[in-house]
C-alpha cells in the first residue's frame, strides 16, 4: 500500500492546509514519495499547538521529561529498519552506515534525555550575595522555539536540534530538510506513539525559505534557530526578522553532528531565572 | 421562501388568545434540520480575504457585546473590561470601539461611569439571569433595577421550562411585562437554544419574543452548552427576515458564547448577510456576545495590517 506523508501538528497528521504537494527523490534523482508541502498556515496552526501543549510540558518535573525522551529512544529502535531505509535513501549512504546514522540518532535521545535532570545543577547555581538572602539562579524554558532543521543530515541533525530543545521544556515548531523529509515524518509517528503530548514536537516538511520568514517574524515564537538556512543573505533577513520580538536566534554553522554536541544548544533555549529568598533566623 | 403560511390573516390577531397563540406557534413550519445544518456547513466555507476581511473583522468588532457574567466580576474588573471596550487596542487608535459592554446589574452604575460620553452601551442582564428560576415580581424588579442604574439595554431570560410544557402565553405575557419595566432599554431575549433542543422550538422561540416585543433575539446564556451554534443562528436570522417580510419591522439577533475566532466570526457575519441580508450587518441590528473573540480579531486585524503573525501575549487579558 502507498503512503500518504503527511505533517505532524498538535498531535494529528494533518496534510497541508494548501493542499500542495511534492515529489521527494532519493540521492539518485529517483522518485521516493510525494510530500506534504507545508504553507504559512499550516507553520501559524503549529506555533498555536506549540504554545498550546508549553505549560503542561513546561510544568512536568525535569526526571518526567526525561523518562519521555528516553521512551522516544526506545520506540525509534524499533522502527529502525524503517529510519535506515529513508536515511540511506534521502542522504544515498549504504545500507551499513545509515544503521550507523539511526544508532547515533537514538544514542542522541539518550544523551539528550539524560540531561533533562542534571540541567539545573549544571547551569543553575546558588550566588552569593551580600545580604541575608538565599540567591538562586534556575534555568527555566524559553517558550516557543521553531527549528529550521539541517538540509543535508536528514535524521541525526533533526534529532540533535529538536531534543536539547524540548529537554528543558520548551515546544518545537520544526521545519525538515526540504530534500530528504521522509525521516522527520516517520519521527512524527515515533512522537505520537511515546508520550510525548501533542503539540510538543511539530513537523512540517517543505521549504525552509518559505515558512522560515513567517516562523522568524512571529510574535508568538521566542526562539529559532536557523541551521537549516544555507544562504548569508537569507540568514540575515531571518535574523532581522527575528528582532521585532527579540527572539533568541541561533546562526547557521557548519556542524559536525556526529561529534559530541556539548551543551551550546540545550543553553541556547533557558532563561534563567533569579530568586532571591530571606534567610529565615 | 417564507414560514408564514397565508392562513394567518394579521399577527396583530395571533396574540388576541392564549388559543390562537399556541395554533399559530405550532402551525409554523417545521425546520428541515438536515437542510439548516448543510446550508449553514456550506456559508461557512466562503473564503473572505483582504479588504473584505478587513471590512469583516472591523464590522465584527464593532458588533461585540463585551462580556462579563461570572461570580467573581468585581468592580476592577468592570473598569478594565470598560477600558477595553474604548480602545480594544492601544497600539492601533485605528481600532473600532466594541457596541456595549455586557454585566450582571450590580455591576451596571460601574460600567456607566467609566462609559459615560463614549456612545458604548452598558447592557445588563436581569430576570435572574442565568436559570429565569423566580418570581415575575421579582424578574420585574430586577429590570427596573437594572435600567435605574443605566443599563442602555437589558438581556432576559425565558421562562424554558414554561415553553417547553407548552405554556407559551405566559413566557409571552412575561416577556410583554419586562418589555414595560425596561422601558427605553434596548430588550435582547434569551432563548437558551442549547435547552430548546430541536430548531423547531427555536423557531417557535424566536417568533414568541419577537410578538411580545423584544428588539433583538439572542441565542444564549454562555452557561449552558451548546451555547449558540451556526444551524440554529440561520434558523433564528430567518425568523426575523420573515418577521420583517410580516410587519416592515427590523429585529436585531445576538449570538452569545463559544464564538471565540474570527474565523468564526467571518462565518456568522457571511450567514448574517446571506439570511437575512445586508440591513442586519449593523450593530444595531447583530450583535456578538463574547469576550475572547475580540483579542483574535485584534490579532487578525493586526496581522493584515503589520504583514506578520502577532502573539497573544502583546493583547491585554480581560
Amino acid at each position: 500500500m502507498r503512503k500518504t506523508y503527511k505533517l505532524y501538528i498538535g498531535g494529528a497528521f494533518p496534510r497541508s492546509e494548501s493542499g500542495r504537494s511534492y515529489v521527494v527523490n532519493n540521492a539518485k534523482g529517483k522518485f521516493l514519495a510525494n510530500a506534504s508541502q507545508a504553507s504559512r498556515k499550516d507553520a501559524r496552526d503549529a506555533v498555536v499547538a506549540a504554545r498550546k501543549a508549553f505549560g503542561g510540558w513546561h510544568a512536568r518535573t525535569a526526571y518526567n521529561r526525561g523518562q519521555v525522551l528516553y521512551r522516544i529512544a526506545e520506540v525509534m529502535e524499533g522502527r529502525h529498519q524503517q529510519f535506515s531505509a529513508e536515511v540511506a535513501a534521502g542522504e544515498g549512504l549504504s545500507i551499513s552506515k545509515a544503521r550507523a546514522v539511526v544508532d547515533a540518532s537514538i544514542d542522541r535521545w539518550v544523551w539528550y534525555a539524560g540531561w533533562a535532570d542534571k540541567l539545573a545543577q549544571v547551569v543553575g547555581s546558588s550566588n552569593p550575595v551580600a545580604g541575608p538572602y538565599f540567591d538562586f539562579s534556575l534555568p527555566e524554558a524559553t517558550g516557543v522555539v521553531a527549528v529550521l532543521a539541517p538540509q543535508d543530515s536528514s535524521l541525526l541533525g533533526l534529532t540533535s536540534v529538536i531534543a536539547p530543545a524540548i529537554v528543558s521544556g520548551n515546544t518545537v515548531v520544526a521545519v525538515s530538510s526540504y530534500e530528504r523529509p521522509l525521516p522527520a515524518v516517520t519521527l512524527g509517528e515515533v512522537m505520537a506513539t511515546s508520550d510525548v503530548p501533542g503539540g510538543v514536537v511539530n513537523l512540517l516538511t517543505g521549504s525552509a525559505s518559505e515558512i522560515g520568514p513567517w516562523l522568524a517574524s512571529h510574535d508568538d515564537v521566542n526562539a529559532i534557530d536557523l541551521c537549516g538556512i544555507t544562504s548569508d543573505d537569507e540568514a540575515r533577513d531571518l535574523e532581522i526578522a527575528a528582532a521585532g520580538n527579540l527572539k533568541r536566534v541561533r546562526r547557521p554553522a557548519e556542524e559536525d553532528w556526529s561529534a559530541d554536541q556539548g551543551l551550546s544548544r540545550l543553553t541556547q533555549y533557558l532563561e534563567l531565572k533569579t530568586v532571591w529568598h530571606p534567610i529565615g533566623v | 421562501m417564507t414560514t408564514l403560511d397565508s392562513g394567518v390573516d394579521s399577527l396583530a390577531d395571533v396574540t388576541s388568545s392564549e388559543d390562537r397563540l399556541r395554533r399559530f406557534l405550532l402551525g409554523l413550519p417545521g425546520v428541515d434540520q438536515v437542510g439548516a445544518e448543510a446550508r449553514a456547513a456550506t456559508l461557512s466555507t466562503r473564503s473572505i480575504k483582504t479588504t473584505a476581511k478587513q471590512y469583516a473583522l472591523d464590522l465584527a468588532i464593532q458588533m461585540i457585546d463585551l462580556t462579563t457574567l461570572e461570580g467573581q466580576d468585581t468592580p476592577g474588573k468592570v473598569r478594565a473590561l470598560c477600558a477595553k471596550a474604548k480602545r480594544p487596542d492601544p497600539a492601533d487608535p485605528t481600532a473600532p470601539q466594541v457596541a456595549a459592554v455586557c454585566v450582571y446589574p450590580d455591576l451596571v452604575a460601574t460600567a456607566k461611569r467609566e462609559l459615560q460620553g463614549t456612545g458604548i452601551n452598558v447592557a445588563s442582564v436581569a430576570t435572574a439571569f442565568p436559570s429565569g428560576r423566580s418570581s415575575l415580581a421579582i424578574k420585574i424588579q430586577d429590570t427596573k433595577d437594572a435600567v435605574a442604574s443605566g443599563a442602555d439595554e437589558v438581556d432576559m431570560v425565558i421562562d424554558r421550562g414554561a415553553f417547553l410544557s407548552g405554556r407559551y402565553a405566559m413566557v409571552f405575557d412575561e416577556i410583554a411585562a419586562i418589555r414595560e419595566a425596561a422601558g427605553d432599554a434596548h430588550l435582547k431575549v434569551i432563548l437558551e437554544t442549547g435547552e430548546l433542543v430541536t430548531y423547531d422550538n427555536v423557531r417557535r422561540a424566536s417568533w414568541l419574543a419577537m410578538l411580545a416585543g423584544a428588539d433583538f433575539i439572542k441565542t444564549s446564556t454562555g452557561k449552558v452548552s451548546p451555547a449558540a451554534t451556526l444551524p440554529v443562528t440561520l434558523v433564528m436570522l430567518e425568523a426575523v427576515r420573515d418577521y420583517h417580510e410580516a410587519t416592515g419591522l427590523h429585529i436585531g439577533v445576538k449570538p452569545a458564547g463559544g464564538i471565540r475566532t474570527a474565523k468564526d466570526a467571518i462565518k456568522y457575519l457571511v450567514t448574517v448577510n446571506e439570511t437575512a441580508g445586508p440591513d442586519w450587518l449593523d450593530p444595531e441590528l447583530f450583535r456578538f456576545g463574547a469576550s475572547s473573540l475580540l483579542n483574535d480579531l485584534l490579532m487578525q486585524r493586526t496581522k493584515l495590517a503589520t504583514g506578520h503573525y502577532p502573539g497573544p501575549d502583546y493583547f491585554t487579558l480581560d
